[in-house]
């Protein structure tokens, strides 16, 4: 291996272990919202202030027409009850993925 | 791995690792990421999250976003908002080297620099972008983009075509010509043809924008059209491939333009080319018939060369469209599978996002999007997930949108590059 490979093997040790893995999509949540507690966002809602509970019942609200928005609506209606909620559990904890 | 068994190809390379296991616990891994762009950055990123050593090569010590840059092309803008340095993604741990790799070799399992030094990887992601096919329309060369920007890779290209539209005078013709699909953001001829009439209308009110384009239907349309209506109806023309829009040649020294509905001789040219995969991926037999790289939906590892993935723009990721926030989401996906593999764990099946916000004014957005999910061999929409701001939307929602564009470019940017 060359000099320039491991220069970046030995930046390893700075990086914690692998987090645990995201819910499935809910890396793509991230795209747009932050997660964290206390992020500045200009626009999109800050998901890290929600319960799991608050999130989940946010998507159900968009998959079923209760609740309105720009694209909330249309996301929603790529996932099930179940996928949801894993997804809510995901992005709610605070700790997990920060981008 | 089999072209068509792709879920027995992912066991196989499983099995493989399982084996490598014991060494790979002691030293980590060394994921190299060919291209330093949407999705090169994020996956890079997201590996290092992930604990994994990541060398990232790209060339150019500097990027320039295609997102917003239409923007820049409108004078809306200065390019140097929409440029970034890689001091940032040095700083999250990411060993960034500018050179061009020049070769892929998987037997050795490591790359060869331009300048000569090469790079061995445990796994590699391919991120690199499109090709432009120089060689698609007739007169329309390397060299004659020189003068007859593309822009549609971001940087010199960007700032010549905003010099072109500075420089003309009020009366002229601007000429946008489209290809056909599948190619690098499906609407982004049609925001940039919006912007360019939204500049002449505010500031060279007798010239008009004309698109050529080799097709009868494109994204956003409804929307598009009826934004063109409302806002540009003597400023904005677009000339469908059943009316003459397919082009046939460019004569580069007099600056003619030949289509099925005539020639044409505008003051400012803008031909946006078919496109392929970039010629690396040509190289290293990454590229099927269609000229993109197949990939496992799961795992974004190439169908035809295991152990190397390719995301972004350059992969044949089915249903997904190529944009920015397609590439991103590729990356969180394949970093994730790249780190199971490299672990030993089975990858799980993944959900991914899509959505483009486009300008058709400044102030007046609007947004397509999906969900998308794996299907035997290729990536799928969800069914019911996808669609486009509603057409009736009043002027307060498409400001709203305008402003989510915005904030989704600001934050991805952050995200990758802060
Ligand atoms: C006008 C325009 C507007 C757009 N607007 C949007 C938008 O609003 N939203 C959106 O989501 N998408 C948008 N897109 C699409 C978006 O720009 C692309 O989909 C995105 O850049 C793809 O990311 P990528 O990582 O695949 O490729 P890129 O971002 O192009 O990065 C590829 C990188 O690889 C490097 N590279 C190439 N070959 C090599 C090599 N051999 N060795 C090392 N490095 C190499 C290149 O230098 C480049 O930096 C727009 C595109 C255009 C043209
Ligand atoms: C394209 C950007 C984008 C993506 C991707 C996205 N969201 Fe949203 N989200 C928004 C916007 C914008 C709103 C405000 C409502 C609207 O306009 O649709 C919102 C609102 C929300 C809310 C309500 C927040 C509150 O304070 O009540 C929740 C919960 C939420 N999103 C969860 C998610 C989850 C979970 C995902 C991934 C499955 C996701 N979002 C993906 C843009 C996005």
């Amino acid at each position: 291996m060359t000099a320039l490979a491991t220069s970046g093997l030995i930046l390893l040790a700075a990086n914690r272990a692998s987090a645990e893995p995201l819910a499935p999509g809910a890396a793509s949540c991230l795209a747009c919202h932050e997660n964290r507690v206390g992020a500045t966002t200009s626009g999109f809602p800050t998901l890290g202030t929600l319960s799991a509970q608050q999130i989940e019942a946010a998507l159900a609200a968009y998959r079923s027409g209760r609740r309105d928005g720009t694209v909330m609506p249309r996301i929603a209606k790529g996932f099930s009850d179940i996928e949801a909620r894993a997804i809510a559990e995901s992005l709610a904890r605070p700790e997990a993925a920060p981008r | 791995m089999s072209v068509i068994t792709t879920r027995r190809g992912l066991l196989t390379g499983l099995t493989a690792l399982s084996l490598a296991a014991p060494a790979l616990a002691r030293t980590p891994s060394h994921v190299v990421v060919v291209g330093g762009g949407f999705g090169g950055v994020a996956v890079a990123r997201a590996l290092v999250r992930n604990g994994l050593a990541v060398t990232l090569v790209e060339p150019s010590p500097r990027y320039v976003t295609c997102p917003s840059s239409n923007a820049v092309i409108a004078g809306l803008m200065p390019i140097s908002a929409i440029t970034f340095d890689y001091e940032g993604v040095r700083r999250s741990g990411v060993s960034v080297v500018h050179d061009t790799v020049v070769a892929i070799e998987p037997d050795a399992r490591r790359v060869a620099l331009a300048g000569g030094q090469h790079l061995a990887y445990d796994r590699l992601v391919v991120s690199a972008g499109i090709g432009l096919r120089f060689d698609a329309i007739p007169g329309y060369d390397e060299a004659a983009s020189a003068t007859i920007p593309h822009a549609w890779k971001a940087g010199a290209q960007t700032a010549l075509l905003a010099r072109q539209l500075d420089a003309m005078e009020d009366g002229g013709l601007v000429a946008l010509t489209v290809p056909a699909l599948p190619y690098r953001c499906p609407p982004g001829p049609y925001e940039r043809a919006s912007l360019i009439a939204h500049y002449l209308k505010t500031r060279k009110p007798r010239s008009k924008v004309i698109i050529l384009d080799a097709k009868d239907s494109f994204s956003k349309q409804p929307l598009f059209q009826s934004a063109w209506t409302k806002l540009y109806p003597d400023h904005l023309e677009w000339v469908p491939l059943a009316k003459g829009g397919r082009l046939e040649a460019v004569d580069p020294t007099a600056r003619t333009l030949r289509a099925e509905a005539g020639l044409f001789r505008p003051a400012v040219l803008n031909m946006i080319p078919p496109q392929t995969a970039p010629a690396l991926c040509r190289a290293t037999g990454l590229t099927n018939v269609s000229g993109w790289c197949p990939v496992d939906p799961i795992t974004f590892e190439s169908t035809l060369r295991p152990g190397l993935h390719v995301i972004g723009d350059a992969a044949a990721a089915g249903a997904m469209p190529k944009s920015a926030f397609s590439a991103y989401t590729q990356a969180q996906v394949c970093a994730q599978a790249v780190t199971d593999l490299l672990a030993g764990r089975a990858p799980v099946e993944p959900r991914l996002i899509n959505v483009c916000y486009s300008l058709a004014a400044p102030e007046y957005g609007f947004s397509i999007s999906g969900v998308y999910q794996p299907e035997w061999d290729r990536l799928v929409t969800v069914p019911g997930s996808d669609g486009l701001s509603p057409e009736d939307a009043p002027p307060d929602v498409r400001m709203r949108e305008a402003a989510l564009g915005r904030a989704w470019y600001d934050g991805m940017m952050r995200a990758l590059f802060g």
